[in-house]
């Protein structure tokens, strides 16, 4: 059973943020990383780069395939999580917590009302 | 439509992921690929190896004829013996790779990939029309008939004998599973069903492949994992079945072999025979030797951090793109990226630093002798 904590939203494609005073911070969900499964690389965007929602601007490495993240939200990234880079089982182990993958400065706050809430993220993946 | 083979439910049970592989719905993992590598390297692991093709050859030609069709020498082979060996097109390039079992003097067992029982079978037909003596030859694509299990690590010689009993019935005539050297054959029950069972694999630990009906291969399965459960034994997926071949150098066919390579470039002239007169290939292989080969397979470390190398990612050397990775990943066993590739045999020495280009970064790495991963 996937861990889906209420307080987030979340994204079709398994992205989850976490809004703190305009800041929105980005990880991936629990069923995400057990889906995927022994994380052996996580590659960063660049602090300063402007993405737009939808736009892969991260990637995920299990030992079978290479994964895109999508960024749920438009912005600017203004920090990234080092300690993933260097230990990415912690996406693993601490999906919602020390394996987070950025943070981005959010541009249009509308686009957190597309995002799903837990529930309507627990139907889409079954769980 | 994809095939689905006779363990599929018993997957289902265990929680398998699964994916498309050669036509076939099979299991890429259970757990985690890196913890079923491991146990695979430490103890001993089962993987489903159903979707593998089997094709009989027999008749008085079948030695001739096998042995003008196949690299290897097929003379060396005595009742119960096994050997690796390819099968080429006139231009040397790779048709399949495949072990062929002398199972009696002129009885021949072949198990070849699961995505290429087709292209094979095609080939030897057409191959056997041609040939003087084809009244002579009797050949059976039997891959309908068989389902079967790879059962590798280094535990598994002390229970393997728990789950098939008695003493070989055919091919080797040994008194029991454990008894057969490396690349040997015999016929043994399992609740009184007869399966072959051969001392191979592909993961570069000792092991036994066992091949029986559907009616029999689900109790296969769990007498092993049965026996095997005391020795920490996993049923593993086709990921762990790539990373562990991968570490050892064995090719896979779609990566390091295709129609357009031969065994002189894959590295794999160790198993072409140049004293048993002519085979298809023989020419341009003979050429290659001689005169030399424009690209060969590499093994490769990376040697900086980077995200794991993968197929078709390009290689660089000294500014210019030099060539292809077909094979790469994270090893389980090491815990750095490593991967095989093609390279011009200029860069082909191991030491040679080579850079390999993921998402538009080079990053560093070396070319190291096969195979990446040797047990200590």
């Amino acid at each position: 059973m996937s861990n889906i904590p209420a307080d987030l939203k979340y994204a079709k494609s398994h992205e989850w943020v976490r809004v703190s005073g305009g800041v929105a911070t980005v990880g991936i969900s629990d069923h995400a990383q057990h889906e995927l499964t022994d994380v052996v690389f996580v590659e960063l965007p660049a602090v300063g780069r402007t993405v737009k929602a939808g736009e892969a601007c991260a990637v995920v490495e299990s030992v079978k395939t290479a994964s895109d993240i999508y960024s749920p939200v438009s912005g600017m990234i203004t920090e990234v999580n080092k300690a993933a880079a260097d230990n990415p089982a912690l996406v693993n182990t601490e999906p919602y917590g020390n394996g987070w993958f950025y943070k981005i400065k959010i541009a249009d706050s509308a686009e957190l009302n597309v995002l799903l809430t837990s529930e309507q993220y627990a139907l889409q993946i079954g769980g | 439509m994809l095939k689905r083979t006779c363990l599929f439910s018993t997957h289902q049970k265990l929680g398998g992921k699964l994916i498309e592989f050669g036509g076939w719905e099979m299991p890429v993992q259970y757990t985690s690929i890196t913890d079923e590598h491991l146990a695979v390297r430490k103890a001993a692991g089962i993987f489903d190896i159903s979707h593998m093709g089997e094709v009989t050859v027999s008749g008085p030609a079948a030695s001739d004829f096998l042995n003008y069709v196949f690299t290897n020498d097929i003379r060396k082979l005595k009742s119960g013996q096994g050997q690796y060996t390819l099968m080429c097109n006139e231009r040397g390039g790779v048709v399949d790779d495949l072990y062929v079992y002398c199972l009696s003097p002129d009885v021949y067992f072949l198990v070849v990939n699961a995505s290429r029982v087709a292209e094979d079978v095609a080939w030897l037909q057409k191959q056997a029309a041609a040939f003087p003596r084809s009244a002579e030859l009797h050949m059976n694509d039997a891959s309908h008939n068989y389902c079967a299990v790879a059962v590798q690590g280094p535990r598994v010689q002390e229970f393997i004998n728990a789950c098939l009993s008695g003493a070989s019935n055919c091919a080797a005539r040994v008194p029991k599973v454990t008894d057969l050297k490396k690349n040997e054959i015999g016929g043994f029950l399992v609740n009184g069903h007869d399966v072959m069972v051969s001392r191979t694999g592909y993961t570069g630990e000792d092991g036994f492949e066992i091949i029986g009906n559907e009616s029999c291969i689900a109790q296969v399965w769990e007498a092993v994992m049965t026996h095997g459960k005391p020795f920490g034994i996993k049923p593993c997926g086709l990921g762990a079945r790539d990373t562990l071949r991968t570490e050892v150098c064995y090719p896979l066919y779609g990566h390091e072999l295709d129609e357009q390579t031969t065994p002189i470039e894959a590295g794999l002239g160790f198993f072409v025979a140049w004293d048993k007169g002519d085979f298809i290939g023989r020419t341009v292989m003979a050429e290659q030797k001689a005169k030399g080969i424009t690209k060969k397979c590499i093994a490769f470390t990376m040697t900086e951090k980077s995200a794991p190398p993968r197929p078709h990612y390009p290689i660089w050397a000294n500014g210019t793109r030099v060539g292809e990775v077909v094979s790469g990943t994270q090893s389980p066993s090491l815990n750095i990226g490593i991967g095989m590739g093609y390279v011009p045999p200029e860069f082909a020495t191991p030491g040679t630093v080579i850079e390999i280009e993921i998402r538009g970064n080079h990053s560093k790495a070396a070319v190291v002798k096969k195979p990446i991963y040797r047990k200590s």
